[in-house]
């Protein structure tokens, strides 16, 4: 029995497992929504990954993964959309000067900080200079806003996008999420683990005020939807094409053969409608994998190098390393930025798949503390660990719902049946979810705390 | 020159809009994040659970407050939550030591990092929200009742003639009276008692504590008895103010970390001072000065847009935009942070 669980065994044990779970919601349930789940497990994979390349391999607690995540999906938006040559043309001008500003502004004051001696004198200055800026800034940005969001409200009322397809943000996800990670590294990195926390979890509230408010910038609270530059066909488009159809035909031909005549052409169109569905998830599903086995074989690659054996090195004795002449604070900005990148990189599928941006959805326990929950369970600094745990819990999240539901039935099952506190009970069910992720991070913390598939120990002998 | 009343409306108007509502939401920013220092000091790690157990001890407060509204008890002019609360903090209590001795008492004995601390954090921050979303649900409560204000803009106009009210709401006088009674009290258990020296012995060299003979269990035991007491009564009287919402509660987190880190993360002078700081920041950023300086500036100066450095939205962003700045000038806070 021990040897069944062994260290070996345990990544296709627990692979296995998965399946059969997803392969019993398919057909206790049905097919498109284990699908369904099993794209959001791929895509949760991808982040579960870029958050164990920065706390399995380094040891940096990042709780800024939703905003990383959300700037994956505004490059979505920022790649998909048309541009709105209406808005570029009252706002484009104004916008640029205002970025021109940006940049001077940043670098004058780095030419003030780097020559002049570190006492209130360079502080007065930069505050000044600061203060300036702030209003030159302003005077051309405001009128620039209010001209870009003025341009027909309903539709646009921002500046668009670049028109390509959506795929080619998962690129783009990638570098933003890599850029602002460098400049929130560079300021955060040098902190202890917890105030790390802290700052990334406020930064990341930070990128989400910003997504809600510049409306220039991706529509705000308004959201974008109808992101439709998709990698994959669209059902309807399926649903007419010959090919499709007689695809269906022959793989249901003896199921359509047991027909009689006229059932036959109605429950034909039944299976093609269906099965336009699974076809199209099939395609995310193909899409999705290649992306997550490409960034796991790199991974792999990585940490097994002798960069992963420093990176290690550094986690496990950061004085050591240091001494051994590591610089920490430039490796730690190294994998804090391709973590976020990593994570970048999925946001921008998530909202591939949902087509739509909705910056309102971003909550910190569902795109930050979840994705940690898949590391610290399926097992940090193990690479597959972190792909199985995001399989799992996001299987668990979906699942743990209808579950909570059919339990408080059970255990109200003896109450009268429209008693208050029933209602009450069935109505909140759902929120037992969360307890459920709780419990289940603090048992595997407390009895299991490397995970299910744990970090391989490597044992060099001497 | 500014006329001298109009001098007169220009500072009622911005105590109405500035001073006052940032005094009571320092005040209770203030006694959040005491708890949190409280926390830092003496057990050693980052409880990202506070603002949840916060959002418990005040669901507590509501529940209580109903049953006694229901059976007709009332605190005169004062809101029943008042009444209500000693027996939330005892809810709060019971939780709060429930899972230190099931949590974080095994990682306490086995010694373990800061960050597996702030890891099962989280996970309690979890099994907390779930239960308050569970019994309450996530949606906005109003729990306030008895007089709404001490007195209002109309009456303050026609007392003083001038054009621009000033409001005191009774929940904002209430909060200053309860936190500086709360502080007040803290300080004196700290400096003044055995037991509150002793904490404050442990938080500063614990090995030394423990061979003079101070008992670990009890400092924690009273810590955390003092934290949850803390956290529900600033829950309640943020609650009473402005709106109960469990998700409100679990965003307070980040304004109440960056009050005790900028006052210097271990010393409770430190996180009073940090609260207010940081109320007083995120509402003089976010607060459109036009009206304010069109009493002050003659005609021809008078401000054409809102006069807002920030719009309202970026309140967070300003507690932490303060907080980077904080930790990467003076790292150990206005008050050398560490000890209690």
């Amino acid at each position: 029995m021990n040897a069944l669980f062994s260290q070996q065994n345990r990544a296709p044990l627990a692979f296995a497992v998965m399946a059969l779970l997803l392969v019993a919601v398919g057909m206790g349930q049905s097919w498109p929504y284990a699908l369904a789940i099993l794209n959001l497990c791929l895509i949760s994979a991808v982040m579960s990954l870029g958050v164990n390349i920065q706390w399995g391999y380094a040891g940096l607690l990042n709780l800024g993964v939703m905003g990383f995540t959300a700037l994956g999906g505004l490059a979505a938006v920022l790649v998909s959309e048309a541009p709105v040559l209406e808005a570029w043309s009252v706002g484009g001008q104004g916008m640029a000067v205002s970025f021109v500003l940006v940049a001077i502004t940043i670098i004058l004051s780095m030419l003030v900080y780097r020559n002049m001696e570190a006492c209130w004198q360079r502080r007065l200055t930069l505050a000044v200079l600061y203060i300036g800026a702030f209003f030159t800034i302003n005077h051309f940005y405001e009128p620039a806003v209010k001209a870009i969001e003025s341009v027909n409200p309903a539709t646009y009322g921002f500046l668009g996008g670049m028109g390509m397809p959506i795929i080619f943000s998962w690129i783009l996800g990638g570098v933003m999420a890599a850029g602002v990670a460098w400049v929130v590294g560079k300021i955060t990195l040098g902190l202890r683990s917890d105030y790390l926390a802290i700052a990334t979890l406020g930064i990341s509230e930070i990128i989400i005020a910003v997504l809600k408010n510049e409306d220039w910038l991706a529509r705000g609270v308004k959201n974008v939807a109808g992101l439709d530059r998709r990698p994959v066909p669209f059902e309807l488009d399926l649903q007419t094409a010959p090919w499709f159809t007689d695809m269906v035909q022959s793989l249901f031909s003896g199921r359509l053969a047991a027909l009689a005549d006229s059932e036959r052409a109605d429950a034909l169109n039944q299976l093609v409608i269906q099965s336009s569905s699974i076809f199209v998830k099939l395609c995310y599903t193909g899409l999705f994998t290649v992306v997550l086995v490409a960034i796991l074989m790199l991974s792999m690659k990585a940490l097994n190098s002798p960069w992963g054996r420093m990176m290690r090195a550094i986690r496990d004795n950061e004085e050591a390393a240091n001494a051994m002449g590591k610089n920490v604070v430039r490796q730690h900005l190294q994998v804090f930025v391709l973590g976020s990148a990593v994570v970048g990189i999925a946001g921008a599928m998530l909202v591939t798949i949902d087509g739509q941006f909705t910056p309102t959805a971003y909550q910190p326990l569902r795109f930050t503390f979840l994705v940690w929950l898949m590391v610290i369970i399926g097992g940090s600094g193990n690479n597959l660990g972190a792909v199985f745990g995001g399989f799992f819990i996001w299987f668990m999240w979906i699942e743990a719902e209808p579950l909570s539901i059919a339990f408080m039935d059970l255990v109200t099952m003896g109450m009268d049946q429209a008693s208050d506190l029933r209602m009450h009970l069935l109505k909140s069910a759902p929120h037992l979810r969360l307890f459920i992720m709780g419990l289940t991070l603090l048992l595997t913390m407390r009895f299991m705390p490397k995970g299910i598939i744990p970090e391989e120990t490597r044992l060099h002998s001497v | 020159m500014p006329e001298f009343v109009d001098i007169l409306n220009a500072i009622v108007l911005f105590s109405n809009f500035v001073l006052v509502p940032a005094i009571s939401y320092g005040a209770q920013l203030a006694l959040g994040a005491l708890g949190i220092t409280l926390v830092y000091g003496i057990l050693r790690f980052s409880n990202f659970a506070h603002g949840d157990m916060m959002a418990f001890g005040t669901m507590s407060v509501i529940l209580i407050t109903w049953g006694f509204q229901s059976m007709g008890i009332s605190f005169g002019p004062l809101p029943t939550a008042l009444l209500a609360l000693p027996f939330g903090i005892l809810c709060a209590i019971g939780l709060s030591l429930m899972f230190d001795k099931t949590v974080y008492k095994f990682y306490r004995v086995k010694k373990s990092a800061p960050v597996i601390f702030v890891i099962v954090s989280t996970g309690v921050m979890f099994m907390t929200n779930a239960i308050v979303r569970f019994i309450i649900g996530p949606s906005d409560q109003r729990f306030m009742d008895g007089t709404k204000f001490i007195f209002r803009p109309r009456e303050f106009k026609e007392f003083t003639g001038l054009s621009e009210g000033l409001a005191l709401k009774s929940t904002q006088a209430l909060t200053l009276t309860v936190a500086i009674i709360a502080v007040a009290a803290l300080f004196y258990f700290l400096q003044k008692t055995r037991t509150g020296k002793a904490m404050r012995a442990f938080s500063d060299n614990e090995d030394l504590a423990l061979l003079s003979g101070i008992n670990p269990d009890r400092v924690v035991f009273i810590t955390w008895i003092i934290v949850a007491a803390l956290a529900t009564t600033a829950g309640t009287l943020y609650g009473l103010d402005k709106s109960f919402k469990p998700f409100t509660y679990f965003m307070l987190l980040l304004p109440m970390f960056a009050a005790a880190i900028v006052g210097g993360i271990g010393s409770p002078i430190g996180a009073v001072v940090g609260g207010f700081v940081i109320a007083f920041s995120e509402v003089i950023v976010t607060y459109a000065y036009k009206k304010f300086f069109i009493y002050l500036m003659p005609e021809s100066l008078e401000p054409s847009g809102l006069m807002q450095f920030l719009s309202t939205d970026y309140k967070f962003a300003v507690s932490f935009i303060i907080l980077v700045v904080v930790l990467l000038i003076r790292p150990t806070g206005i008050f050398k942070g560490q000890s209690i």
